[in-house]
């Protein structure tokens, strides 16, 4: 089983081309699926919309004023939670861009390079390494996150950036995809051919598999990108010092604080919306490389 | 995880490179130096925790005399006793039953709505569906913490606007943060975060299937509801096997959602999932060696309930493929 995200969208010579060929084929629109497609999107969309509305209030119109009004403090809101002490919330942010960028990064370069020799090499306790790797994807990680404490703890890398990028970066499932897409995608001639001409293996693969796996690597990261960001119990429990939190666990840590202080719930809901939005831009951007995955056929969707 | 079929790649008959005169340093050492990365931050981050795990939850505190002084507790072995008070527990069995309950909830609901939605945007009759696609799948963008922040608020009766609506209907509606309906709302959190995405993975299944055997149904005249549900279904149920068995396995994880939604109320309790109560053990009283115990209980419950689910859903599904 392979994993694909797939949400297609061609480009726009294929769209057309499809609408002309759609065209000829056109059913009658049956307004019963429709509207229920977009009673769904309505669904999914309303709590974003609420948040956009709810950030532009200050901290007595939110509880005082119907709630899908908008108003007029958003900058004031987003000025404040940047004065929150020094600048808290940004620096959250930027850890959150490390752990979920370079951490993802990491981990696709490990995926593929685990997965491309798994695929292209015939060696002794292979099927055994691939076995045991396997397991690994039926463990779930959130298991993990307690003992990975206690044995952090012991050589002293609790509470350091490194107790959250580094048990993130080994994904037993981006090397069980990346076997499959290096499998598909490259070629066993070219890789002996380099090899004749004297090519050492790791610029093989750094220089001509890596690039021949692209479009699949790039469905690795987005996965380990959203699972490290979707990671609250690992941060939450490696770290004390509230300078390395991610934006998840420093704003869980706020509105725990706007329990005394409902002040704090106006710099919850903008720090919400400040932090679901680039994650929404970078998703609609990669959608075209997750069709690109598509179109490549590295992937058989 | 989204899942398709892609058997030529794991067939053991896949071409690899021809090294029969290849030295021992390019046959063994070189492909080993490769895989080291991967190989070593296995076993120092999953194969070692779980050893470890293993280890603390044979082990426990002994406290000689009034347990003061250095030398006053020291740690034994413990045979079984961590497991038989984890079983016995009562809070750890109340916090599996609230995830079970939780999980019939979510599950169904889930999957069967994830699936009317990848059905709908496959028919032709659909419009906007690119439209639809892209609004249902974003909230999987949105990690789990900040859709409780999200839901957490709707869900409260002074910020809501579902609970302005019943106020000015005149309707007296039970806050879903009582203790009656937060099972609900945290499946709905839930619901909200992963329909999105077992759609998408069923979607994407479905455009696998070549269209010439719809053509074929539908010349025999058979309705589009017949096609989706006699052909489509049966078609991408490997597809919907493992988005149930993900789901299921995230079920029992449960811990982000309500964890988030505690300071918005009083009904969740610090052991409302069996991961906050391992949580709880381990960082508040400290008790690492239960905690130890309840996680391996746990993961062995998740492993049986994935490994149970897949023999019987094999069996009934792909029985007759034999």
């Amino acid at each position: 089983m392979t994993t694909t995200l797939t949400p297609t969208r061609p480009d726009r010579a294929q769209r057309k081309a499809e609408r002309a060929s759609a065209r000829t084929f056109r059913q009658k629109a049956s307004p019963v699926s429709t509207g229920i497609l977009i009673i769904g999107a309505i669904y999914c969309l309303f709590p974003v919309f609420w948040v956009l509305m709810a950030s532009s209030k200050d901290s007595s119109e939110l509880f005082s004023t119907f709630t899908l009004m908008p108003s007029t403090h958003l900058w004031d809101n987003i000025v404040q939670l940047s004065q929150y002490r020094d600048g808290l919330f940004w620096r959250w942010v930027l850890n959150t861009a490390i752990y979920a960028g370079v951490g993802a990064l990491a981990s696709t370069w490990i995926s593929a390079i685990s997965g491309y020799v798994l695929a292209k090499f015939e060696f002794p306790g292979k099927k055994v390494v691939f076995s045991i790797l396997l397991m690994g994807v039926l463990v779930p990680g959130v298991i993990l996150a307690i003992p990975q404490y206690f044995l952090l703890a012991e050589v002293g890398l609790t509470n350091t950036m490194w107790s959250v990028l580094l048990p993130q970066i080994i994904s037993p499932y981006g090397i069980y995809l990346a076997r499959i897409y290096a499998a598909a995608s490259v070629p066993t001639e070219v890789i002996e051919a380099s090899r004749t001409e004297g090519a050492g293996e790791l610029y093989i693969f750094n220089r001509i598999a890596l690039p021949m796996m692209g479009p699949g690597l790039v469905t690795i990261f987005l996965f380990q990108f959203v699972a490290v960001w979707n990671n609250f119990m690992l941060p939450y429990i490696m770290l004390g010092d509230d300078k390395l939190f991610p934006v998840t666990v420093g704003l869980s840590g706020l509105l725990n604080q706007g329990a005394s202080a409902p002040s704090m719930y106006t710099l919850v809901i903008t720090g919400a919306l400040l932090s679901i939005i680039p994650l929404i831009i970078l998703f609609l951007v990669l959608q075209r490389y997750w069709k690109v995955d598509l179109a490549a056929g590295a992937v058989k969707a | 995880m989204t899942v398709t079929e892609a058997p030529v790649a794991t067939r053991s008959s896949t071409p690899t490179v021809r090294r029969g005169r290849g030295t021992f340093r390019s046959r063994v050492l070189v492909p080993y130096a490769m895989l080291a990365p991967g190989i070593i931050l296995f076993v120092a981050f999953m194969a070692a925790p779980i050893v470890y795990t293993l280890f603390l939850s044979f082990q426990k505190t002994k406290v000689s005399g009034l347990g003061l002084g250095s030398g006053a507790r020291s740690t034994v072995f413990a045979g079984i006793d961590n497991y038989v008070t984890t079983l016995t527990n009562t809070e750890f069995g109340a916090s599996v039953g609230r995830v079970l309950v939780y999980g019939f909830i979510l599950i169904p609901l889930m999957l069967g709505l994830a699936l009317l939605f990848a059905l709908l945007l496959d028919s032709r009759r659909t419009r906007a569906a690119g439209f639809s696609r892209t609004a249902i799948f974003l909230p999987y963008a949105v990690p789990a913490v900040i859709s409780s922040l999200l839901w957490g608020f709707l869900y409260l009766p002074a910020v809501s606007p579902f609970y302005f609506v019943f106020d000015k209907l005149g309707w007296d509606v039970p806050s879903l943060l009582s203790s009656g309906g937060v099972t609900f709302a945290i499946a709905n959190i839930a619901l909200w975060g992963g329909v999105g995405f077992n759609m998408i993975v069923m979607y994407t299944s479905l455009k696998s299937v070549p269209s010439d055997i719809y053509e074929a149904a539908k010349l025999d005249g058979a309705s589009e509801i017949q096609i989706a549900l006699r052909i489509k279904v049966p078609i991408i149920a490997p597809a919907i096997v493992m988005t149930a068995l993900f789901s299921m396995v995230a079920t029992l994880q449960v811990f982000a959602e309500p964890t988030t939604l505690r300071p918005l109320t009083n009904s969740l309790s610090t052991s409302w999932s069996p991961l906050m109560l391992v949580y709880r053990d381990a960082f508040t009283r400290d008790d690492i060696y239960s905690a130890a115990a309840t996680s391996i209980v746990i993961a062995l419950v998740t492993f049986a309930f994935s490994f149970l689910f897949l023999r019987v859903v094999q069996k009934r599904a792909f029985g007759q493929e034999d």
